[in-house]
């Protein structure tokens, strides 16, 4: 019997699929590369803030320190390729491995606080991170690790021609992330991230094991987290500290997600396709004459839809999707 | 590392951690009054510097005597924050931390976008004032003077926010709605005007740290964002809502922060307090002086 869940969920896959189609088919008609680049980055930022509301929105643990584990993925690919030759895929997959151990490792501790004192705990650690690389000499420093160019090619992941690659990557990697997010929102993960987040005790003396689904959630989006570090350095063949592990990526990643609609299935893409082409555009139109513009259009689009639509943009597709209905 | 180095260091350290205190009682203040965290607070101290600054260039106004200026212009933008923006975040029906964290955050971009573009991202500074670059000997301690007069300020404005809270009739109406914001409404109180009037105090003692970090520290738009950090550790050390625990939390940062520059690279100064911050919420989770 097919109840209206399931009905719901075969329709988001869907129209996953079709958007799939059409953002594979984009660069047929863009050719501009400047265009791409922003396409590309939609992607990225798409399938971090799905990895990052995986933990944040369904499990209902904010967490502002995921810089962390994009730096990781971005400085073990890096560091693996040029200090020891090993191939960026290998890398990629060690590092969303690592971050995973460092996220489950610091949730150990990290999931005993609540509200404010989580929030603040995940900052901090991060910024403890990205001091010490900033200080780890070996690693580059505040400096930071070239890529060096070794040809194009799939083998080594690096493109100097085009961007077409990059593209197709982060599309797959903004797909793998939602389906991961749809898979594990019907699983019995999916229901008991959302007990934890209700309310915790509830959900305890119900059954579900909190400090587990906790962790879970966050070795998940961890790693998720961390193959988009690892693409991001491939694809600018350049790693320091503050671009990889800064605290404004931690913002990036949760901001999409907040606009679009925080625990849900859409909110990250919605949000991502709206909020980086506005800022990659303001910032290059607006922002070369008078600095702060992009941050000024940015910041108050956020105060505006927090305030006006604290469930997320996606509210607005499924209230007209039920008056439809009806 | 001689004795002497490591009193004179954890000297400056007080003062400093004294300072921290101040700029971060607001943020505890207005959390235990209405459990949110101002995510701007950073902002509020750097426009709260730029004021004294540039109240300095057209008036040739010296910080000291701006800061009570400073200190009213930052209650009125606070209360204003309030009713413009934080009213309407707690009334959030749906995911109510998140649109308290992000709205706050928000506004924090925005300050800092203006800030650049009216003020430029450069780097400013008081060139002269009465106490700015002056340091004074206390048996054989040199200690700064700008350093010493904020943690008097400090100190005093601590002192009159106990006497505040505790004898006056709006510090008492202040711990009636944190105590119970439903039940003030039946004798009379008008639960906004005391959230206003809170986000205006703590929005003002943030104006007068402003007003003093402007006499040796460096004016650029993201100036709150490092100090921010180290208010929210510090406000979280000793325990959200705790005006006492602030005035604590500074101080053990501030030598905490002393010390580790003693033992480690400047660069790294800050690792320090966060471990310590860390430590303690391991240990006791809602920091030294919160509630359990």
């Amino acid at each position: 019997m097919d109840t209206e869940f399931a009905q719901r969920r075969r329709r988001d896959l869907m129209i996953a699929a079709a958007f799939a189609v059409i953002a594979a088919l984009l660069p047929l008609f863009v050719k501009d590369v400047y265009v791409q680049n922003i396409m590309v980055l939609t992607l990225m930022y798409a399938a971090l803030s799905q990895s990052w509301n995986i933990l944040s929105g369904y499990c209902g643990q904010i967490s502002l320190g995921h810089a962390l584990y994009f730096g990781v993925g971005a400085y073990t690919t890096t560091i693996l390729f040029t200090k020891f030759g090993v191939l960026p895929w290998f890398g990629m997959v060690g590092g969303g491995m690592i971050s995973a151990l460092i996220a489950m490792a610091l949730g150990y501790p990290c999931f005993r606080l609540r509200g404010h004192y989580f929030v603040i705990a995940t900052i901090v650690i991060a910024e403890i991170a990205l001091l010490l690389v900033q200080n780890w000499d070996w690693a580059g420093a505040a400096l930071g690790i070239e890529i060096p160019v070794r040809g194009d090619s799939w083998l080594k992941f690096q493109f100097t021609r085009s961007k077409l690659p990059y593209f197709y990557f982060a599309l797959a990697l903004a797909g793998i992330a939602w389906l991961v997010t749809w898979w594990l929102e019907d699983s019995k993960w999916g229901f008991w991230w959302r007990a934890v987040k209700d309310n915790p005790d509830a959900a305890e003396s119900l059954g579900v094991v909190v400090f587990n689904s906790k962790m879970g959630a966050a070795a998940v989006s961890a790693f998720l987290t961390a193959v988009g570090g690892s693409f991001f350095a491939q694809y600018v063949a350049y790693v320091d500290p503050e671009s990889v592990m800064g605290f404004h990526l931690s913002l990036l990643m949760a901001l999409p997600a907040v606009l679009g609609g925080i625990g849900t299935l859409w909110g990250p893409v919605l949000g991502a396709v709206i909020l980086i082409p506005l800022t990659e555009l303001t910032r290059s139109f607006i922002g070369g004459s008078g600095r702060g513009v992009d941050l000024i259009v940015y910041g108050t689009l956020i105060v505006l839809i927090s305030l006006a639509r604290p469930e997320g943009l996606v509210g607005l597709f499924s209230r007209r999707r039920k008056e439809a209905a009806q | 590392m001689t004795a002497e180095t490591i009193i004179q260091s954890l000297a400056s350290g007080l003062l400093m951690g004294l300072l921290y205190g101040l700029i971060a009682v607001g943020l505890a203040l207005i959390f235990g009054l209405m459990d949110v965290v101002n995510f701007a607070h950073g902002e509020f101290l750097m426009i709260a510097m730029y004021a004294t600054f540039f109240l300095f260039v057209f008036f040739a106004l010296d910080p000291l005597l701006s800061a009570p200026f400073v200190a009213a212009a930052l209650f009125v933008f606070g209360a204003v924050a309030y009713l413009l923006i934080v009213r309407f975040a707690v009334r959030a029906k749906a995911n109510a931390g998140m649109v308290q964290i992000f709205s706050t955050f928000g506004l924090a971009i925005v300050m800092r976008g203006l800030a650049q573009f009216f003020f430029t991202p450069d780097y400013r500074s008081i060139p002269q004032s009465w106490l700015g670059g002056k340091t004074i000997s206390i048996a054989g301690i040199f200690l700064p003077v700008p350093q010493l007069a904020g943690a008097l300020v400090s100190i005093a404005a601590f002192a009159a926010l106990y006497f505040f809270i505790n004898r006056t009739d709006f510090g008492r109406a202040l711990e009636a709605t944190r105590e119970d914001a439903g039940a003030v409404a039946l004798v009379g109180i008008d639960k906004n005007r005391v959230f206003a009037l809170g986000w205006g105090l703590g929005a003002a003692l943030v104006g007068l740290s402003g007003a003093i970090m402007a006499i040796f520290f460096y004016i650029y738009p993201d100036v709150g964002a490092s100090f921010a950090l180290i208010a929210y550790v510090t406000v979280a050390l000793g325990g959200f809502g705790s005006v006492f625990g602030a005035f604590t939390g500074g101080i053990i940062v501030g030598l905490v922060e002393a010390t580790t520059a003693l033992i480690m690279p400047p660069s790294l100064k800050s690792v320090g307090i966060y471990a310590v911050y860390l430590l303690v919420v391991f240990v006791r989770p809602r920091g030294l002086f919160g509630s359990m």
